[in-house]
């Protein structure tokens, strides 16, 4: 235990010396800076028209709330695929490894203080964006939206399980193979959900099927659908009012898929080390 | 506690098509300083890395400090400088000992008070606080010393530890392997730079294309003369009672005899004996020599 929170460290120093993190959250302010200036000019004209009643406010206010949460999924999946892609498969390659795992440390030691670091980074990127978010709604729009305690959860997971993708590819690929392997993935996720979306406000049931298969390979556009579920209100899912999550509310089921999935791929990772030649 | 640092039996390890370490038997005594010499490509870096649990052998098995090789806790007690190392270069010299300590169970003013004694002793003090990235090919090398040293280790593997040195450097590592012996510490010391060996190893074994092709006791070796005599009709018996017969083909007869006292006594006898003696040539037989008799003349340069 003390040896992977060493490594976990070492792992976090890294990042903060190497400037990843400083780095990191200059993107988070600018897209924030993006979303505020965007977010105060509609809302202000939301207010100033005479037109929508309160009832609509709250469906356009929700909605570029979700929107901005949309973008928060997007980047820190992003982020949670490009931070660790190298970090195995480069120091592989570059030999440090060597120094680390001829030390009395398990080499899933080695792989699990990396993987506790990047969630940490990962998940404290993801606190950063969504809390602004929600927090400029808050301020230009004196909004919030509802659902936040289930839904917040749900995407702050969807980061552990693309790291744990992203890490463990590195075990067994090179840095190359392994970035196309992780945004393949979301790729196709995020493709799939779309699909799903369509077929089922089109009652397509071969486009639902598609879907549900993509969210099986890669199932993070799942977990947010059922994360944007909780995030509006009841009327507007189901006036399929928003392009975010229609009547197909992933199962529950899928949430547990996912922690499988996560933890599949790091034990798949963990093995890959175990048997490297280093 | 036995009193090998290491055995291993028939130690093999192949990557796909290729053979790099065919079949590595080998014993190293406790507090034996031992070189492991070969050309470039001849396995060695393989060799260490299995014995470190680094790489899986592809066959055979061998024990390290007395215990299964790939063992967590056995590493506890081994250092190691691995061969064009590399290290976490963001961090400061004095930084990447401390986090390395870590790993080896140090804590608090131990590790502190051991990080600083090492710095002093690869004469790293003031670029102690500078990262890595900045240091000289040398500097990093005894960085890496250091780092190899942390735990007081009961055997220490050091890859190529000389090659990018300059002469101060070299003198460096070679007073530290000296240092490492009078304090009982094993030193397994791969190498393809013969003076270092020489300088510094009890026993050394050549490698080649995988295969232990010699081994030379160097505490046997440095005394006595290799003499080469061309001598027609000399009895065995003779030349047996006045040094170890080496080889004897085509009239040419290889003998090392103790010292240079034996030569006029050798050469007397010989014509006493009514053998034809054409000539005779003595000399000290140096590492390398040794080196290129024993990897042949096939060796291409590596
Ligand atoms: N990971 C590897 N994959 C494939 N071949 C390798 C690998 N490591 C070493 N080899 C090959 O094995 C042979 C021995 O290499 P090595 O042990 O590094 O030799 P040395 O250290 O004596 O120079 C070389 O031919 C080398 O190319
Ligand atoms: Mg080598």
């Amino acid at each position: 235990m003390r040896a992977l929170l060493t490594i976990a460290h070492l792992t976090l120093h890294e990042a903060a010396r190497r400037r990843i993190l400083t780095a990191t959250l200059i993107g988070a302010v600018a897209f924030l800076v993006l979303y505020g200036i965007g977010f105060h000019f509609v809302a202000r004209n939301i207010q100033q028209q005479a037109g929508p009643s309160a009832l609509q406010q709250r469906f356009l206010l929700n909605f570029l709330t979700l929107a901005g949460l949309y973008a928060t999924h997007f980047l820190t999946l992003m982020t949670a695929v490009l931070l660790p892609v190298d970090t195995l498969s480069g120091e592989i390659a570059s030999g440090v490894a060597q120094t680390l795992a001829s030390k009395p440390v398990r080499r899933s030691d080695i792989v699990l203080g990396k993987w506790l670091a990047f969630c940490t980074v990962t998940v404290a990127y993801f606190v950063v964006v969504a809390g602004g978010v929600l927090l400029l709604a808050r301020l230009l729009g004196h909004f919030t939206p509802p659902g936040l305690a289930q839904g917040l959860p749900l995407m702050a997971f969807e980061a552990v399980v693309f790291v744990s993708l992203s890490l463990a590819g590195g075990a067994r690929l090179s840095t190359v193979t392994n970035g196309i392997m992780a945004f393949g993935l979301y790729g196709l996720a995020f493709i799939g959900g779309w699909v799903e979306q369509v077929g089922t406000m089109a009652g397509n049931v071969a486009a639902q099927n598609v879907g549900t298969v993509a969210s099986l390979i890669m199932p993070t556009e799942a977990l947010w659908q059922r994360a944007a579920y909780y995030m509006q209100p009841s009327i507007m899912r189901d006036l399929n009012m928003t392009p975010f999550s229609a009547g197909s509310l992933p199962s529950p089921a899928m949430v547990w898929y996912a922690i499988g999935y996560a933890l599949l791929a790091l034990a798949w990772g963990i093995r890959g080390f175990r048997k490297r030649a280093l | 506690m036995t009193a090998l640092a290491i055995e291993t039996y028939g130690l093999r390890k192949r990557f796909g098509e290729k053979l790099a370490v065919a079949d590595l038997s080998l014993t190293l005594k406790r507090g034996e300083v031992f070189g492991f010499l070969g050309p470039n490509g001849a396995g060695k870096t393989t060799s260490l890395k299995m014995l470190l649990g680094l790489i899986e052998p592809t066959a055979g098995s061998g024990t390290l400090l007395g215990r299964p090789i790939g063992d967590r806790v056995t590493r506890g007690r081994v250092g190691f400088l691995p061969e064009h190392f590399r290290f976490q270069d963001w961090l400061t010299g004095r930084e990447l000992l401390r986090f390395h300590g870590k790993l080896y169970g140090l804590r608090g003013r131990a590790l502190d008070g051991r990080a600083d004694q090492l710095l002093a002793r690869v004469d790293l003090l003031d670029a102690a606080d500078r990262p890595i990235k900045g240091y000289s090919k040398g500097m990093t090398q005894r960085i890496g010393l250091a780092q190899a040293l942390l735990n007081e280790p009961d055997i220490v593997f050091l890859d190529e530890p000389t090659s990018g040195l300059d002469p101060l450097g070299r003198l460096l590592v070679r007073d530290l392997i000296r240092e490492l012996r009078d304090g009982g510490t094993s030193v397994f010391l791969n190498s393809h730079l013969l003076g270092e060996v020489e300088a510094t190893c009890d026993r050394v074994v050549f490698v080649k294309q995988g295969r232990v092709v010699h081994e030379l006791d160097m505490a046997v070796r440095t005394h006595g003369l290799e003499v080469e005599l061309r001598v027609e009709g000399a009895p065995e018996r003779l030349l047996a009672e006045h040094g170890m017969l080496l080889g004897h083909a085509d009239g040419v007869v290889r003998l090392r005899v103790p010292d240079d006292e034996a030569l006029p006594r050798l050469a007397e006898a010989l014509v006493r004996s009514g053998a034809k003696l054409y000539g005779m040539t003595a000399h000290r037989k140096s590492l390398e020599e040794t080196f290129l008799t024993v990897m042949g003349e096939d060796q291409r340069p590596g």
